[in-house]
């Protein structure tokens, strides 16, 4: 009687937590996989080898310093995966033990609290789909095409599904002062990272979160707790968030005052332009792609806006001058990637593909060239400029400037 | 309001253009039209995966298997997970059960519970033996199909089964199924 | 110069393992600020502090390379599932496939077959959803007592993922289908082919023929690279590893449709073909072998779901069912999608019994267990969307019972 080459009872519950044992199997994959016994179930699944997409950081003085972005030309839908989430931060990632992590809220409050994380998780739960964006997104085009993927112009923006507790109803539980007009967020890391929230937003739609997709922050990304600011600079999204002052007035950080400040053109810097303005972009056929030959293509891409919905999306394949309207993928939720699709069909020769947006407060996304002629080139932060990618005949996609 | 949907300039704008591309030169081979995009199948490879049999036999191979010839198939191929009566328990239970259905402890296999024979070979084709899928021969296919039967008191011990006699087969559940009747509780309150 | 303590520009791991993991047992920093963190990783982990993982029945069943593993719902919150953690069930092992190699059929009563590899139904337009899926034998364990301690293997055979692909009616329309067609059967490029006839009616209007789920490729247990979804329906029709689409006139009968996934009714007769999954929700906390640590506020927290469309109401009782109050929606409610709702509580301290019973937009409401073996008996098997019941002791230990 024959042996069987498969795994029975008793396996070991560790043999399987890792990749897939390759005993007996052969490593790569099969000619045809319906004559093979495939592999076991496993606690916690992975990827396909075949799928490496991966952030990018192209920029930063060490390697726990700077931003890491997304790659939003590998990407479909509308919530990025979280190993694949944005990263930005100025002091490392820093380990924390979920069972140490504690919130201060105190300042001009009645009942100064520390709480544990598992009393915030106890408290009534809020769930939303938003986006982040760092508002240095997009900083190395101000002066011409630089970065050759979308992943380079745009990668500092994804959307995930955030679940934790509403600030109001933390600053409500301690008791806000009247004369208070601020709160000071900080994190737990190495920077500290504080920045002044002015009370209206703080007792709007802030959240303290938990949850990222569905299971805990990931450590990119602000484990244990973080804030979620909706529609804002991703900076005041405060990481690793450990305290929460209730003050009178801006603290002026360094975060708010040197780092997110916007240099005008007459030396003057503007400051607490938190808001991140209507955005969109074309992720395909994007920078580095590949057409593989004339015929039909979707032209897909996301459009956001930091006010709320976005109203409407245009896509141009002339470089601007003829547009017609993209479909939006439903539901168009209010500060939260919307994805937008086009069917194209091209015809071998040259073309410029842009994508423009309107958001439901009617703001229009602006060109570069109307941003640089108010902003000047150096004011670094909020480059929320209409993209362009040729494509040329021979279907090579590149970062162009029109 | 945010549209869903492209407006009609937009539609006709994209009828447009379609219309204008019809004489546009797509890859031969390209099979889907709006998108000039997939190519044929080649015989050979429908052949290579119509795989499944539906009641009426149609794809049935030209093979063929008595209860005789599928015993020792059976023994050397399938017997280790199934016991060599195909009474065991441990992975499914093949033979047996009968009358058991309306119980408290209905016994489910080929003879008690299944509607098909044709099922049966596809199955087994298809998807047997657990770790060598699709590894036996249309003749093993046949004469193991055929000793299952057999077991199960549905046919003779020599009874040929091949592409015509298998689809003719009565299974004693043939008419033991009914349609989906829900919603059949939580009826409408608010 | 002091030496840095810091990695260089240019040295970044891919894949590189997790913070700390090269000291596993080592705590983490009484004080992280005091410390310079971890670098950036091209592709990000959990934190090892993040434990959660899918039950793995041990020692199998019959296999480990059939049936299923099962999410842990316990531990979730919103309304996606992490994809590491999204419930597989097969029965043939998962299928190991170069997306490169993997080809689609479609062919039958079509006046065009076509094959089509993944690049090319990449092209096509695309269409993405937040749809859940569910297993038709999702608490197959609780029909004749409560079984399963707790809520990961009572009810974690469903998960929620934004699924990217091409409408399966776009792929129809483009091959053509022939007068007379009126059933589609799905087939998996797996060991078992999972073959499954569903009617044309449903291939027209929702169905997706997907490759994205949760912004990346499909993981290889959910169907990598290319899989059916089939809102609302029984799991195992939203074939994975697809590879063929055959048009015909009548259901082919397959062991999964025809033997597996049939309902034995207490006459002896079997239901086939009950593709809907009904309205269902549960609460996730407190849930079975949680425990609640000591009288005080808490969020009961609901999950719940429709295959008929979008979820109206929740309501949950703290009294064994004879008192009930409308839970607060968490978020938009889609429908064929998980949908969270929370109540809050203030625990006395004394034992309770928490239910929860949702309505959906066709106003079927979830029935109690009760009802629903009065009229399907314990054999059916499949489809126990009945509502359960979690009992807190008084020392705050939460233990499936029936009331």
């Amino acid at each position: 009687m024959k042996r069987r080459r498969f795994l029975g009872r008793g396996l070991a519950l560790g043999a399987s937590l890792a990749a897939w044992s390759t005993a007996g199997r052969a490593q790569s994959p099969p000619d045809d996989p319906s004559k093979v016994l495939g592999h076991p179930k496993r606690p916690l699944g992975a990827r396909a080898a075949f799928e490496t997409a991966s952030r990018k950081a192209f920029r930063g003085k060490t390697d726990e310093h700077g931003a890491n972005m997304t790659p939003l030309g590998d990407l479909v839908g509308t919530i990025t995966p979280s190993e694949l989430h944005f990263t930005v931060f100025r002091g490392g990632v820093p380990e924390i033990d979920p069972g140490q992590h504690r919130l201060l809220i105190h300042g001009l409050v009645e009942r100064p609290v520390i709480l544990t994380m598992t009393e915030i998780k106890r408290l009534p739960s809020v769930s939303r789909i938003y986006f982040l964006e760092c508002s240095g997104n997009g900083q190395s085009e101000w002066q011409g095409p630089r970065l050759p993927t979308v992943q380079g112009t745009h990668g500092l923006t994804s959307t995930s599904e955030w679940t934790g507790v509403s600030l109001a109803l933390l600053l409500r539980e301690a008791g806000v002062d009247p004369r208070a007009s601020w709160i000071i967020a900080e994190g737990a890391d190495a920077t500290g990272n504080e920045r002044s929230i002015p009370m209206a937003k703080a007792m709007d739609d802030v959240l303290v979160a938990y949850g990222q997709n569905g299971e805990a922050l990931r450590p990119d990304n602000g484990y244990p707790l973080r804030l979620i600011v909706p529609g804002w600079e991703g900076n005041v999204s405060v990481k690793w968030l450990r305290r929460l002052t209730v003050v009178d007035r801006a603290y002026m950080t360094r975060m708010e005052t040197v780092e997110h400040a916007l240099l005008m053109p007459d030396g003057t810097a503007r400051r607490f332009t938190v808001v991140m303005d209507a955005k969109s972009v074309i992720t395909s056929p994007s920078g580095g792609q590949r057409l593989t030959g004339p015929g039909f293509y979707e032209i897909t891409g996301l459009a956001w806006s930091g006010r709320g919905r976005i109203r409407r999306v245009e896509v141009s394949t002339d470089a601007g001058i003829t547009w017609r309207r993209a479909t939006l993928q439903e539901p168009v939720l209010p500060k939260a990637h919307v994805r937008f699709r086009l069917p194209w069909r091209w015809d071998g020769s040259q073309a410029i593909l842009q994508s423009r947006c309107v958001d439901e407060t009617g703001d229009v996304q602006p060109t570069l060239r109307e941003i640089v002629k108010v902003r000047g080139v150096n004011s670094v932060h909020h480059n929320n400029a209409i993209q362009s990618w040729k494509v040329a005949a021979d279907g090579a996609v590149s970062n162009v400037q029109v | 309001m945010v549209a869903s949907r492209m407006s009609v300039c937009s539609r006709l704008a994209l009828a447009a253009a379609l219309v204008a591309l019809v004489g546009a030169a797509w890859p031969v081979a390209a099979q889907l039209p709006t998108y000039g995009l997939g190519r044929a199948p080649t015989a050979e490879e429908i052949k290579a995966w119509d795989l499944t049999i539906p009641p009426d036999g149609q794809g049935l191979p030209p093979g063929r298997g008595t209860a005789v010839e599928g015993k020792p198939v059976f023994v050397q191929r399938c017997a280790s997970c199934h016991g060599e009566t195909g009474q065991d328990e441990k992975y499914f239970r093949l033979v047996g059960g009968r009358g058991t259905l309306a119980t408290d402890k209905p016994v489910k296999t080929i003879g008690s519970y299944w509607p098909y024979a044709t099922t049966l070979w596809s199955y087994i084709r298809r998807t047997q033996p657990f770790d060598e899928p699709g590894s036996l021969t249309t003749d093993e296919v046949y004469a193991a199909t055929a000793y299952l039967l057999h077991l199960n008191g549905i046919i003779g011990e020599s009874d040929v089964v091949d592409a015509a006699s298998l689809p003719k087969i009565r299974m004693p559940n043939r008419d033991g199924f009914i349609p989906d009747a829900r919603p059949d509780v939580g009826k409408t309150k608010r | 110069m002091n030496r840095r303590r810091f990695l260089k520009r240019g040295v970044m791991a891919l894949g590189a393992t997790a913070v700390g993991s090269a000291h596993a047992q080592a705590p983490a920093p009484d004080d992280p600020s005091k410390i310079l963190g971890g670098p950036k990783r091209a592709y990000g982990e959990r934190s090892r502090f993040e434990r959660a993982v899918r039950g793995v029945p041990q020692p199998a069943t019959k296999t480990d390379e059939w049936g299923p593993s099962v999410t842990p719902l316990g531990e979730s919150m919103g309304i996606i599932t992490p994809s590491a953690l999204h419930f597989e069930v097969h029965r043939g092992g998962v299928a190991d496939i170069d997306p490169k190699k993997h080809r689609l059929l479609i062919h039958g009563m079509v006046d065009r077959p076509v094959i089509l590899t993944v690049d090319e139904i990449k092209r096509l337009p695309s269409v993405s959803r937040i749809y859940f899926l569910e297993c038709a034998g999702n608490t197959a364990s609780e029909w004749r007592a409560p079984t399963a301690p707790t809520l990961d293997w009572t009810h974690g055979l469903t998960s929620c993922s934004e699924w990217t692909g091409v409408s399966l009616s776009l792929l129809l329309r483009e091959v053509g289908v022939r007068k007379g067609a009126s059933w589609i059967i799905a087939e998996g490029a797996d060991g078992t082919g999972n073959e499954r006839s569903l009617p044309l009616a449903k291939a027209m209007t929702d169905i997706l023929v997907a490759y994205g789920q949760n912004g990346e490729a499909i993981r290889p247990e959910n169907g990598y690279p290319l899989r059916l979804i089939v809102p609302g329906w029984e799991g195992n029709v939203s074939v994975k590893w697809l590879r063929r689409l055959t048009v015909t006139d009548r259901p082919y009968m397959s062991r999964i449709e025809s033997v597996d996934h049939t309902s034995l009714m207490p006459d002896g007769k079997a239901r086939r073909f009950m593709f809907v999954m009904e309205a269902k929700s549960v609460i996730t906390f407190p849930s079975g072998g949680q425990r609640v640590s000591g009288p005080g506020f808490y969020e009961i927290t609901v999950l719940a779901w429709s295959g008929r469309g979008r979820i109206r109401r929740v309501e949950v009782s703290t009294d064994a069912g004879k008192t009930w109050r409308d839970a607060t929606l968490q978020q938009p409610i889609l429908p064929f999608a998980h949908s969270r709702f929370g109540l809050p509580w203030r625990w006395d301290g004394r034992e309770a019994v928490l239910q929860s019973r949702c309505t959906d937009e066709t106003g079927y409401v979830q029935p109690t267990l009760r009802e629903l073996v009065k009229v399907r008996g314990v054999n059916s098997k499949f489809h126990l969307n009945a509502i359960q019941s979690w009992k807190v002791d008084a020392d705050g230990s939460v233990k499936n019972v029936r009331v």
